[in-house]
């Protein structure tokens, strides 16, 4: 599997402008790039840099967009559906509380079709109320038909939501993509990234012609939203599932294009030191630079360790993953969310224990929790995982129960 | 093409339908007669943004339609929302010349009075607020009707609906309906009005001037619903008219905050005329309904010292 991701390189690849931003500069300057034309964003902690952006660029001038000083997240979420619906290229952003304001309407995006693009600074929810991260969020929103990317980095960051432009609006896709950056610490955090031109930007994610796909126009009038009756519904939500599932091919076309035009590689699943390792660790996000480091560590001690980071969390890899993981010995998922009352607490382990036992991959596996509501996570706490992996894969079994790591008890 | 003359009579309506027959609303929905008009006046260049609700629900069943324009529904809390996403797109769309901006399309926007007075006023207050060219139009039938009328703000004084029921402690609603008027007066929008569909010209003539003002306007149009009020499915337009003429139901319109009656009724019928004829008012008691008619007196009181005109007279019988 070609799963390269060299981010920053020491020449800047041609063309592109050497920037530092935070994740959510990032995230702006990527709907700016892509030329958006609505944008409706309500303020949250840790996403409202993006609309302070967004605003900043369009009363300079930058962009031209309409901005919708809108008086809810739900509204948000409706105006750019509207907008999509319209025909415009139509951008949001959230988090926590606010994507969870947006949850009917999340479904609705997808359901209908619309190719909204989307920025989720990742924040753990209430109660207690916490503005730090954790993925909990986007876990809830996980079943409402959203294309989910999540990001390493800051570079990650701008790419994809690029990328997520051409996706969504690609005619053999037509859903909407969230791109999620860790609340604070890639959200926050001020990184070294490359801008690509936004002519070069535009010719990969071309806007395309109004009218290629059914937009509301009086000149060829389309009734959308309408009431479906169990005679129809089933087919409906049955070809909105195989559109899900086909867009992988469109997702994984986007990465290499992207690739070869810009120098980096993106895939669905990215492995690291994989080839013979024994202990593999699934992670997302900006939690996969962790074990990575991990992984790096125990390597040095001569221990057999690997990694893979889900990068493109829905449509989920299965078979890509069953693949990676086939020679593992076991396999620990490292969940920065909490899915109360599952068989296990790990929304990512469950993806991923389905995905193995579905396709004969038959290795112990452990469910980790970690870093809920920002709390840090050390690299030691992950070398200290490993640990507790290797003795599973000793036993020959899978741990039952969700091992919550550094909780006070 | 919209309808630009003014309308005098019936005569001045447009022959056109853009409201296909077909749906499902139920005999004698009031809701049904103003779609109708609504959408004779708005012509080809609209498009329209529907909250969930009756109309929604009848008029969009897999694979048929009756809308003739282009349409969405998003949900149910959202109208004002969508349609300010609508236009907001149109806008820069034709700013940056993917449509054509010499063209005037307008965004109408619809929703019952749970979608407009309740669970959609905050969205509904947003789109008024940022002052979207967008008409929005009420139609109240004072309850939600398509979940099998349960009250809403809508609901009047003393209506039985099935979350006020007519009990041993409870006779059916007990507070006042809300003012949605002085609630998007309070928006400092430039049009506002109210219309009944037993008067076709009064009420195409305020769509008309809705549809052609720039900027957000809002008409809020009595709706009797049939299984909901209690009353015989030819009564419809008997029952919106004799609220105009009891003076329960004023007719309108405020310009650039300038009210206006447009229908004025200088001898008013006693409120029994219409409660008499309605099955959700059929538990009151004669003392009920004169306190029932000392609050019209009171809202008929308040319309003429605004309008300072005694444009709604006293009760002549
Ligand atoms: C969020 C949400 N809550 C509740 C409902 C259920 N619901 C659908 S229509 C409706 C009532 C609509 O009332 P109104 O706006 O007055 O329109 P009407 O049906 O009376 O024409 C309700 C409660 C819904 N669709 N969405
Ligand atoms: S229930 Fe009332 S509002 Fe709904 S379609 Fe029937 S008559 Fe019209
Ligand atoms: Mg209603």
């Amino acid at each position: 599997m070609a799963a390269r991701a060299e981010v920053v390189r020491e020449r800047p690849p041609r063309g592109q402008e050497r920037v530092s931003a935070t994740g959510n500069y990032a995230a702006a300057y990527a709907a700016r790039d892509a030329d958006v034309d609505v944008v409706a964003v309500y303020p949250i902690t840790p996403q409202v840099q993006i609309a302070e952006k967004l605003a900043e660029m369009i009363a300079n001038g930058e962009l031209d967009a309409e901005m919708i000083h809108v008086e809810s997240e739900h509204s948000a979420m409706s105006a750019v559906i509207a907008a999509a619906a319209t025909g415009a290229r139509a951008f949001t952003a959230t988090s926590s509380q606010g994507l969870e304001l947006m949850h009917e309407m999340l479904w609705i995006a997808a359901g209908l079709r619309q190719p909204v693009v989307m920025a989720v600074a990742t924040r753990a929810l209430s109660a207690p109320i916490n503005i730090w991260n954790d993925y909990t969020d986007v876990m809830s929103a996980r079943d409402t038909g959203w294309i989910i990317i999540f990001s390493e980095n800051v570079q990650e960051v701008y790419d994809n939501v690029v990328q997520a432009f051409r996706i969504a609006e690609h005619p053999d896709v037509l859903l909407p993509v969230m791109v999620a950056l860790d609340g604070y610490i890639l959200s926050h955090t001020v990184e070294p990234m490359y801008r690509i031109p936004q002519d070069e930007v535009l010719s990969y994610a071309p806007k395309r012609p109004r009218g290629y796909r059914p937009v509301l126009d009086p000149d060829r009038p389309v009734t959308m939203g309408v009431l479906a009756a169990p005679n129809w519904y089933y087919e409906i939500k049955r070809q909105q599932a195989e559109a899900l599932r086909e867009s992988k091919k469109v997702v994984r076309e986007a990465g290499r294009e992207f690739g070869k035009r810009f120098g980096r590689y993106y895939d669905l699943l990215e492995p690291f030191m994989l080839d013979d390792a024994e202990y593999v660790m699934v992670s997302m996000g900006a939690t996969a630079s962790l074990v990575k480091a991990a992984v790096k560590r125990l390597r040095r001690e001569g221990v057999k360790v690997g990694a893979v980071k889900v990068r493109v969390y829905r449509p989920f890899p299965a078979d890509e993953l069953a693949e990676m993981l086939q020679h593992a010995k076991a396999v620990g998922v490292l969940d920065r969310a909490i899915a109360f009352g599952g068989p296990t607490e790990g929304p990512l382990f469950a993806d991923v224990a389905v995905s193995l036992a579905t396709r004969g991959v038959h290795v112990p596996m452990v469910s980790f929790v970690h870093g809920l509501g920002g709390r840090d996570i050390f690299v030691r706490d992950v070398v200290e995982m490993f640990r507790i992996l290797a003795d599973y894969a000793r036993k020959g079994r899978s741990a039952t129960t969700t091992i919550f790591f550094g909780v006070r008890e | 093409m919209a309808l630009t003359r003014p309308v005098r009579t019936v005569w001045d309506i447009p022959r056109e339908e853009r409201f296909a027959p077909g749906h499902a609303m139920c005999q004698g929905c009031g809701a049904a007669i103003i779609m109708r008009h609504l959408m004779k006046v708005v012509g080809k260049d609209a498009i329209i943004v529907m909250a969930t609700g009756c109309v929604e629900v009848t008029t969009t069943l897999f694979p048929r339609t009756s809308w003739l324009n282009p349409w969405l529904h998003l949900a149910f809390e959202n109208a004002g929302a969508a349609a300010s996403g609508v236009e907001a797109a149109l806008k820069v769309l034709r700013r940056k010349g993917v449509i054509d901006g010499s063209r005037r399309v307008k965004v109408v926007a619809i929703a019952g009075d749970g979608g407009s007075f309740d669970i959609g006023l905050q969205s509904l207050s947003g789109m008024l607020e940022r002052g979207h060219d967008v008409m929005f139009v009420v139609y109240d039938n004072e309850a939600y009707m398509n979940t099998g009328i349960q009250r809403s703000s809508a609901t009047p004084y003393g209506a039985w609906t099935t979350t006020t029921p007519v009990g041993k402690r409870w006779r059916g609603e007990w507070r006042p309906k809300k003012d949605i008027i002085g609630i998007a007066l309070a928006h400092r929008i430039p049009y506002v009005a109210t219309a009944n569909p037993a008067y076709p010209t009064d009420m195409v003539e305020k769509f008309r001037r809705a549809f052609e003002i720039e900027g957000p306007s809002l008409v809020h149009v009595l709706s009797p619903c049939t299984p909901g009020w209690r009353i015989p499915t030819e009564k419809t337009i008997e029952v919106a008219r004799l609220a105009v003429q009891t003076g329960v139901w004023v007719l309108l319109e405020v310009v650039n905050g300038r009210p206006r009656v447009t229908v004025k009724v200088p001898r008013r019928k006693h409120v029994r005329h219409y409660l008499r004829l309605q099955g959700r008012f059929r538990h009151l008691t004669d003392e009920e309904i004169e306190r029932i008619q000392k609050m019209v007196d009171q809202y008929v009181e308040e319309i003429n010292r605004w309008v300072g005109e005694q444009a709604i007279g006293p009760v002549a019988e």
